[in-house]
């Protein structure tokens, strides 16, 4: 199935929930409604036509600018058919969470996490959302958020375990 | 070899007499048998893994034996850049490494953080540390490691080991 066709299968199923549709240097970007994006992405799952069986990643997009801030980007690809698709979806700072598609795909699970331990975006039924990187007690927020200061706010020159052992 | 010798025997000239002090002698063993610890953090750790190898061979420098344990190694060779989880750990492995004990900075990222200057990355190893050698360059060659070798078996020559180690002790390097 030709990039396309995937496309125009798509956009008869959900037009809806499709805003647009990109491809560009031979990769499809297609980006959903939020509220869709489960639906869509099981569609993906399911259909023997699409049949993409490997979540390659999930990543998110800050657009400190942009009225709907955040940009999560999911890359689903098929080992059987062979063919990828990506598929991006946008939220505002002020309600920032997606459906997890953990029931979909299990390898979603610690990519998901680590969109919430560096960009603050939660996944709505997510078995285990947790901070995966930064310490469970990490305070200072979300690191990759455009108005994160770039040098931290004091985390890493902090040495408690020093008092601890006599130097 | 840092020790002295005086007096050859009288038919084929091998060494008879050898003096020396006995602290050159015990430094002189410690700086033989440098076992350094398998601590790979980035890059680095492909140079310093090279610094081993077949080609360059560390063993000449009786620095090659590179142990998986803290408990059984002298030289903490710290290669790679540190993040700030990585430092609570770091710091326990130099804790039970027994004494005397020696620590190389690997690389500018251990030196000073090179340009990872954010929120997660340690500015130098030397904040949670005592660094004896710095190993500039990004990453360093193994020759560069070898001068750090070098340099540190220098110091181990200088160190006093049946005194206390005077407060401001500045050995003068031979370059």
């Amino acid at each position: 199935m030709s990039l396309q066709e995937l496309a125009n299968r798509l956009q008869e199923d959900f037009a809806t929930g499709l805003i647009k549709a990109v491809e560009w240097r031979g990769e499809l970007a297609v980006t959903v409604m939020r509220d869709r994006l489960h639906e869509i992405a099981q569609f993906l799952h399911d259909d023997p036509a699409m049949d993409f069986d490997y979540i390659v990643h999930v990543s998110s997009v800050d657009w400190p600018d942009d009225e709907e801030r955040f940009e999560v980007v999911y890359e689903f690809y098929s080992i059987r058919k062979r063919h990828r698709i990506r598929l991006k979806t946008r939220v505002s700072e002020s309600d920032c969470i997606v459906d997890s598609l953990t029931d979909l795909w299990k390898g979603a699970d610690f990519m998901e996490r680590e969109v919430y331990d560096m960009m603050g975006i939660r996944f709505r039924n997510h078995p285990d959302l947790r901070r995966i990187l930064l310490p469970d007690d990490y305070t200072e927020g979300y690191p990759l958020r455009k108005d994160f200061p770039l040098r931290g706010k004091g985390w890493r020159d902090t040495f408690e375990f020093l008092d601890e052992t006599a130097r | 070899m840092g020790l002295i010798q005086i007096g050859r025997h009288d038919k084929d000239g091998t060494p008879d007499i050898i003096t020396t002090t006995i602290e050159k002698a015990v430094n002189w063993g410690r700086k033989g048998s440098l076992w350094p610890m398998t601590f790979g953090l980035a890059c680095c750790a492909i140079e310093m893994i090279a610094a081993v190898s077949s080609r360059y061979d560390m063993d000449r420098y009786g620095a090659g034996v590179f142990r998986a344990s803290p408990r059984q190694s002298d030289l903490m060779i710290v290669a790679g850049t540190v993040c700030r989880r990585m430092a609570p750990v770091i710091r326990k492995l130099y804790d039970q490494m027994p004494e005397p004990k020696y620590v190389i900075a690997m690389g500018s990222c251990a030196t000073s953080g090179n340009i990872y200057d954010s929120y997660s990355v340690v500015q130098g190893v030397d904040r949670f540390v005592p660094v004896d050698i710095y190993v500039p360059g990004c990453p360093p060659t193994p020759e560069a490691l070898f001068d750090g070798i070098l340099k540190l078996q220098e110091r181990i020559m200088l160190k006093r080991v049946f005194l206390k180690q005077p407060d401001q002790v500045k050995p003068s390097l031979k370059i």
